[in-house]
């Protein structure tokens, strides 16, 4: 048998990388640790490979927006001017708003203060709802001016970048709905915040993205 | 074996192996046809040859698929099969629709065929990877709609688990999508949209969550690692998947005459599809780093292993390669793409079965692993198909950029056939390496009929 292993065994030592990847990867609950180590990695680590990946395809979009700009740099400053900013700007107070929240409710988990938990879940929740709102009002705006993907390239780039992000702020509420539900159950709290943070990890790049977003897509000439 | 109902895998395995060997064999008279024109014409031409190679493949996939999957619930959910009776039977009907349909293909002129079974009723043939009549469709949606309704019901009396539902939302997915394979609309750009939903859909997205899943069954069970942790990196396998291989079917609706954000939507998505598969070699390698027990079929410890990277290069790497809209505009339909198929096919599919087979059989046949002996012999043929494949890749990849360059790039392009005449010299290469891996299939085979004192599970 020992030969048998050996060819496969053989197979796997080039690979270095890996043994970084086992430490990384080593899932513990984190709130055992969390006091007693500062350097702890809140949340889940596979919500934080997720996050890497979602940070990479909108890195890869909002590069392509950049170098396509670069192209056409007049066509874009024009077509920039048709953004309501004033929106944009409203809807980033909302997110920023919504992320304070959260944190809050980590916070409140922390020191056990569980109806802190769902109350300020609840307003984070809204926060992300009043977004979807002002975000509904930009598009009719839009669509109803007959603006499509196919208006030209600066629309096609506005449309799909806040769209895709639009979708990703609805899935960021799924999470924070199924955390209100949780901590209603007294889920959370100073013995275990680990879901709680994963979710909130989660919401936090939903507003990091936007806070990119707007200031590329609407306001940078 | 723990549950006496998964023994009906074993046909599945068998006949999936037996259609194999006949997809590599038709492999190599293609290989040939590419460099001696008339090879066996006017029997085998090359259009039929070339649907046979591809129609077996999917049909062996499936074969396996389904053993797999009747292996795995039971043992999942710790229940035995809700009907056995009915698995055998879905598996005679499949294997004598499929053997039936190749032979068709063989002795009739496809229009003949068409016109025999039925396509002036709902027309469905005709187009690349769905060519089978009528029947053969109908008979797949009433084998797979079986198949599933026995598992599902398996799983309902009995445990659900993390890896257990993902397969079966591939499955599901997989029966799903082909009902596209009915809708041929007359609009082309229409046809060739909705034909990737069955096609794209398939390979980029509902068939991952199948090999995900298989993947994590083979190493809870022979790396002994906590199903907590296995569970965990399949759900972020899973969910990479379908970001990037959903909407990453837009690198099919590049020049199609869909609207042109495709081409950005496509090469954005498709760009990100690597990762998975990445996600996929680290998670297995890193689950036998970590073992905790000395499993006594290391052959299908290689095979998932080899799944991982080999799965990463072709479809990912060699996926990569030619998925960017810039990129694509010269390299479209040509070598590159026979290429990526080749190495995307064995290493993701294809292996994950061998995987499966190599893990299930010596159970299904009564002992945890084969002899030293017969898994030596195993691992030689897991290498000389692997190398093999990497240099069928390899050369088609050369005779790819050469056929481009000569063909689309170059200021003075030459005609198709020119060029395919100037790039030979790589389809011999092709041809001998595609021998090889003949060789090794036939070891695998023989593997199993090598004896030898008997691995106990340790």
């Amino acid at each position: 048998m020992n030969r048998a292993f050996f060819i496969w065994g053989r197979s796997i030592h080039p690979v270095r990388l890996l043994a970084t990847m086992q430490r990384m990867s080593e899932i513990s609950p984190a709130t055992e640790q969390a006091s007693a180590s500062s350097k702890r990695l809140p949340g889940d680590l596979a919500i934080w490979f997720f996050i890497m990946a979602e940070l990479v395809a909108f890195a890869v979009f909002f590069s392509a927006y950049a170098f396509t700009r670069a192209k056409h740099v007049e066509m874009f400053n024009l077509y920039q001017q048709t953004l309501d900013r004033d929106l944009g700007a409203l809807n980033t107070l909302l997110l920023i708003t919504g992320s304070w929240f959260i944190v809050l409710a980590v916070q409140a988990a922390h020191r056990n203060d569980q109806k802190a938990i769902s109350r300020n879940i609840l307003l984070g929740f809204l926060c992300g709802g009043g977004f979807l709102a002002v975000k509904v009002i930009e598009y009719s705006a839009k669509f109803g001016a007959g603006i499509s993907m196919s208006t030209n390239t600066f629309y096609m780039f506005y449309i799909s970048l806040t769209f895709f992000h639009f979708m990703h702020v609805i899935l960021g509420m799924v999470i924070l709905a199924v955390l209100w539900l949780q901590s209603r159950k007294g889920v959370y709290g100073s013995h275990d915040a680990h879901g709680l943070e994963s979710g909130a990890a989660y919401w936090h790049m939903v507003d990091l993205l936007w806070i990119i977003l707007f200031p590329l897509v609407y306001v940078m000439r | 074996m723990q549950y006496k109902s998964q023994a009906v895998a074993k046909p599945y395995f068998i006949a999936a192996i037996g259609l194999f060997v006949g997809q590599i064999l038709f492999g190599l008279i293609l290989g040939l046809q590419y460099v001696l024109g008339d090879f066996l014409f006017p029997a085998i031409p090359f259009n039929v040859a070339r649907m046979v190679h591809t129609n077996l493949l999917i049909v062996w996939l499936l074969f396996g698929f389904m053993g797999g999957a009747y292996f795995m619930i039971p043992e999942e959910s710790e229940t035995e099969l809700f009907s056995p009776k009915l698995a055998l039977a879905m598996f005679w009907i499949f294997l004598v629709a499929g053997a039936l349909t190749i032979v068709g293909y063989l002795t009739v002129p496809y229009a003949t065929l068409a016109a025999m079974t039925g396509n002036n009723l709902i027309e469905t043939m005709g187009r690349e990877f769905l060519e089978q009549p009528l029947p053969t469709k109908l008979g797949i949606v009433v084998v797979a709609l079986a198949f599933l309704f026995n598992l599902t019901m398996t799983m309902l009396k009995g445990k659900k688990t993390a890896i257990s539902m993902v397969l079966m939302i591939g499955l599901w997915g997989l029966a799903v999508f082909f009902l596209f394979s009915f809708y041929n609309p007359v609009n082309v750009v229409l046809d060739k949209f909705f034909w990737w939903w069955t096609v794209h859909l398939w390979v980029e997205g509902v068939w991952e969550l199948i090999l995900g899943s298989f993947l994590a069954f083979v190493l809870i069970k022979t790396t002994g690692v906590d199903r907590e942790v296995i569970e965990k990196w399949l759900y972020v396998i899973v969910t990479l998947t379908l970001i990037s291989g959903i909407i990453g079917t837009g690198h099919h609706y590049f020049w199609i005459g869909t609207p042109e954000y495709w081409q950005w939507w496509g090469s954005i998505f498709s760009a990100l599809e690597p990762i998975p598969f990445f996600g996929m070699t680290v998670f297995a390698f890193n689950m036998v780093n970590r073992r905790r027990r000395e499993h006594p079929n290391k052959a299908a410890v290689l095979w998932a292993l080899g799944t991982g990277v080999m799965a990463f290069l072709g479809a990912g790497v060699w996926g990569f390669l030619h998925t960017l809209a810039p990129v694509n505009y010269y390299t479209h339909g040509s070598q590159i793409t026979a290429a990526h198929g080749h190495m995307a096919f064995y290493g993701a599919y294809a292996m994950v079965n061998l995987m499966m087979i190599s893990y299930a059989m010596p159970i299904l046949r009564g002992r945890a692993a084969n002899s030293n002996k017969s898994q030596v012999l195993e691992m030689w043929s897991f290498w000389l198909m692997t190398i093999a494949m990497v240099f069928i890749t390899l050369f088609l990849t050369a005779a790819g950029i050469l056929q481009v360059w000569l063909q689309r790039v170059s200021d003075t392009p030459l005609p198709f056939m020119v060029t395919q005449d100037k790039i030979s010299l790589f389809y011999w290469m092709r041809e001998w390496a595609g021998v090889a891996f003949l060789i090794g299939l036939i070891l695998y085979i023989v593997s199993f009929f090598v004896g030898g004192e008997e691995e106990k599970a340790k």
